[in-house]
């Protein structure tokens, strides 16, 4: 069973300054005692956005140039931290289809694949570019060509990475893999009576 | 050939490529708990699937219980919505669930090892990143997130690709009031928050054959905090002398022949490590964290850095952790006046902590102006530590004794720090807000650190606070 195949994003993108961006950043555990995931996007950055009162902070976020963005544009080890699910979750439903950083933490990437949301690496040099061009144009188109692994704004064009697993599966439409999962599901019960300790809770 | 015992262990639970080149592994035991599996059971319910291997399935409730009450329904809506929700589930699935009143609950990475579950040469996952902690027993242990809970609960497998292995030997003898929080802070520091991204670090040399399992579990726990999703120790005589006659262990015949299988997924001695890493433990001193991520860390005795010391890509870095923490660049850290002390977490509050740290605060006291709890990492601990009288010295030296539970490592329960109050802390991230108050600050240490600012009320040198004949 295949899903939609994701081969490029367009639009627009908003600068997450800093390294490091660590899950708790992305979506205070605070806001995860909930038993769906509708409605995290409410919250996605919110100690980042929002002073304790509630009043804004001053953060490109928050910045009405950059509203319509759909694209994060961030640093190094993006994601980094826990293993919740709950951050990627939270960008996409806040109305983000993709992140571009400097390189992403791994748990966070896997997840945020297996979302169909595409994560995509560049060098610091061109993240640099591309935020000094969002701010001069905030309505800036960015296309990120997944299957080609090319990032295209403002009449530049330059190479991104992905891992070639994670690509793959964007393209291809098996991001989500519990359709190819289910149908191993002989070969996994060959594999399990092959280990003892599966027969049983000890 | 000779191989790791990541690739062993990968190799006998490889079940197939799949289209996009990923590998289809086994997960021998799936851990769950109340933050990352209601939406999971959700999707399941949704596909009309069943649990695939629910024996070899385990729940509990860690991160939302409250330590100071026990009584249901919980005062916080929500979190008696997430209990009750990972009852239904595991009733309905036929989940076995270390409930709060079966005496065995706890964080899910004290349970598991206690009980017996986490068993060398298997492969786990669970929804919670320091799920490397079940590396200590020569284990792939995953972190993963939701969707994939939900792959494992309905297929017993997920999509994964192979990690490469990074050997990381620590020889020689650490020095009296080093611990095994030292080691991994140290390893952090040294390598980066990201350095390792892509592998798993297999941890060995003398300090880890010395090592008990608990310490084992201290150092593999983080290894997440480095990048690295998995990090493991080979099993050996010290893994099989703690795991015998655990509830959840073979018996008999069954144990002898276990022992023999697990003891053959240990590296073999001449296979081929993508990197090593030779550090000598006399290089490390007690270890504490100045900034906002736990790579951003020093000894007990240099100072906070200056951004004009570090290089220009981490300067940014640094300057935002300084005034988070409210430090100065060049300010010593020793001295820092605390406000809270918590012992705790699945990093540190297993019996041994307790234990090490009751040795030096019998007969001392909290200073009065800061809060000190002690959170043992599950009931079974707790009572354990009970039947020894540690509660009592605890209590008397001020500490508050409290219920199992993850408390204010994440403070998803009513345990949260108060505006911008300094935590000498036992657990592992020192993000921002990572202790429920977004501007609240977070020192990282072992747990004879915490206990030694809890005293003096301020960061300390534990060696210099507790006088004792094997320290300083």
């Amino acid at each position: 069973m295949a899903l939609e195949p994701i081969t490029e994003i367009i639009g627009r993108g908003v600068p997450v300054p800093g390294d490091d961006i660590d899950t708790d950043r992305i979506i205070p555990a605070r806001y995860m005692k909930c038993v769906t995931f509708d409605g995290l996007g409410e919250y996605l950055f919110y100690d980042v956005r929002k002073n304790e009162d509630g009043t804004e902070k001053q953060h490109p976020l928050n910045d009405p140039r950059f509203k319509q963005a759909t694209i994060l544009v961030c640093g190094s080890n993006f994601g980094c931290g826990s293993s919740r699910e709950h951050a990627p979750q939270a960008i996409y439903h806040a109305g983000y289809r993709a992140v571009i950083a400097e390189g992403f933490a791994e748990i966070f990437f896997g997840n945020a694949t297996q979302l169909g949301m595409p994560c995509v690496a560049v060098p610091r040099a061109l993240r640099r570019r591309l935020v000094e061009r969002i701010e001069s144009e905030p309505e800036m188109e960015i296309a990120i060509d997944v299957a080609g692994l090319k990032l295209r704004f403002g009449g530049e064009e330059h190479d991104c990475e992905m891992r070639p697993g994670a690509q793959s599966s964007l393209v291809a439409g098996h991001w989500d893999p519990i359709a190819d999962l289910l149908e191993g599901a002989n070969a996994v019960d060959a594999v399990a009576e092959r280990l003892p300790y599966m027969s049983s809770n000890r | 050939m000779a191989k790791s015992l990541f690739e062993k262990v990968w190799d006998a639970h490889a079940v197939r490529e799949l289209p996009n080149g990923q590998t289809q592994l086994l997960i021998g035991t799936h851990l769950i708990h109340e933050v990352t599996s209601p939406q999971a059971f959700g999707m399941l319910r949704e596909l009309r699937l069943p649990v695939r291997f629910p024996h070899r399935t385990f729940a509990t409730v860690d991160h939302i219980v409250p330590t100071n009450e026990s009584s249901e329904p919980y005062s916080d809506a929500l979190a008696d919505a997430m209990i009750k929700e990972l009852r239904r589930n595991c009733e309905e699935y036929g989940v076995t669930f270390f409930d709060t009143k079966t005496g065995r609950q706890g964080i899910v990475h004290v349970v598991g090892p206690e009980q017996g579950i986490t068993q060398p040469g298997t492969t786990i996952a669970c929804g919670d990143s320091h799920t490397s902690t079940h590396g200590a027993f020569g284990a792939i242990a995953l972190g993963i997130g939701t969707s994939q809970v939900r792959d494992v609960l309905a297929t017993q497998t997920m999509a994964l690709n192979k990690l490469k292995v990074r050997r990381i030997n620590v020889d020689g003898e650490l020095n009296p009031g080093v611990y095994a929080k030292d080691v991994i802070l140290y390893i952090i520091r040294k390598l980066g928050v990201n350095g390792g991204t892509g592998y798993a670090y297999e941890y060995g040399g003398e300090v880890f054959d010395r090592f008990s399992m608990e310490e084992r579990m201290t150092v593999c726990n983080m290894s997440i905090e480095g990048g690295a999703r998995v990090g493991y120790v080979n099993p050996d005589e010290t893994t099989f002398e703690y795991l015998k006659g655990r509830r959840y262990c073979p018996r008999g015949a069954e144990w002898e022949a276990a022992v023999e299988r697990w003891r053959s997924f240990a590296s073999d001695p001449d296979c081929r490590y993508d990197d090593v890493v030779n550090i000598r433990a006399e290089e490390i001193a007690p270890t504490v964290t100045w900034g906002i991520n736990p790579g951003q860390a020093i000894f007990i005795d240099q100072n906070v850095p200056r951004p004009d010391d570090v290089s220009e890509n981490e300067r940014e870095g640094v300057i935002e952790a300084l005034e988070h923490m409210q430090f100065a660049g060049g300010d010593p850290i020793k001295g820092k006046k605390i406000d809270v002390a918590f012992l705790g977490s699945c990093t540190n509050a297993r019996l041994s902590d307790l234990q090490e740290v009751a040795r030096y605060i019998e007969g001392r006291k909290v200073a009065p102006h800061v809060k000190a709890i002690v959170v043992p990492g599950s009931q079974v601990v707790s009572q354990i530590a009970v039947e020894l009288g540690l509660d009592r010295i605890f209590k008397e030296a001020g500490f508050e004794w409290r219920g199992a539970g993850c408390s204010m490592c994440l403070a998803m329960n009513p345990d949260k720090l108060i505006g911008d109050q300094l935590c000498a802390s036992s657990s592992n991230r020192n993000f921002k807000g990572r202790q429920g108050s977004p501007t609240g600050r977070t020192i990282l240490m072992s747990p004879v650190m915490v206990a030694a600012a809890a005293i003096t009320g301020e960061i300390s040198d534990a060696r210099e606070v507790f006088l004792d004949p094997v320290a300083a």
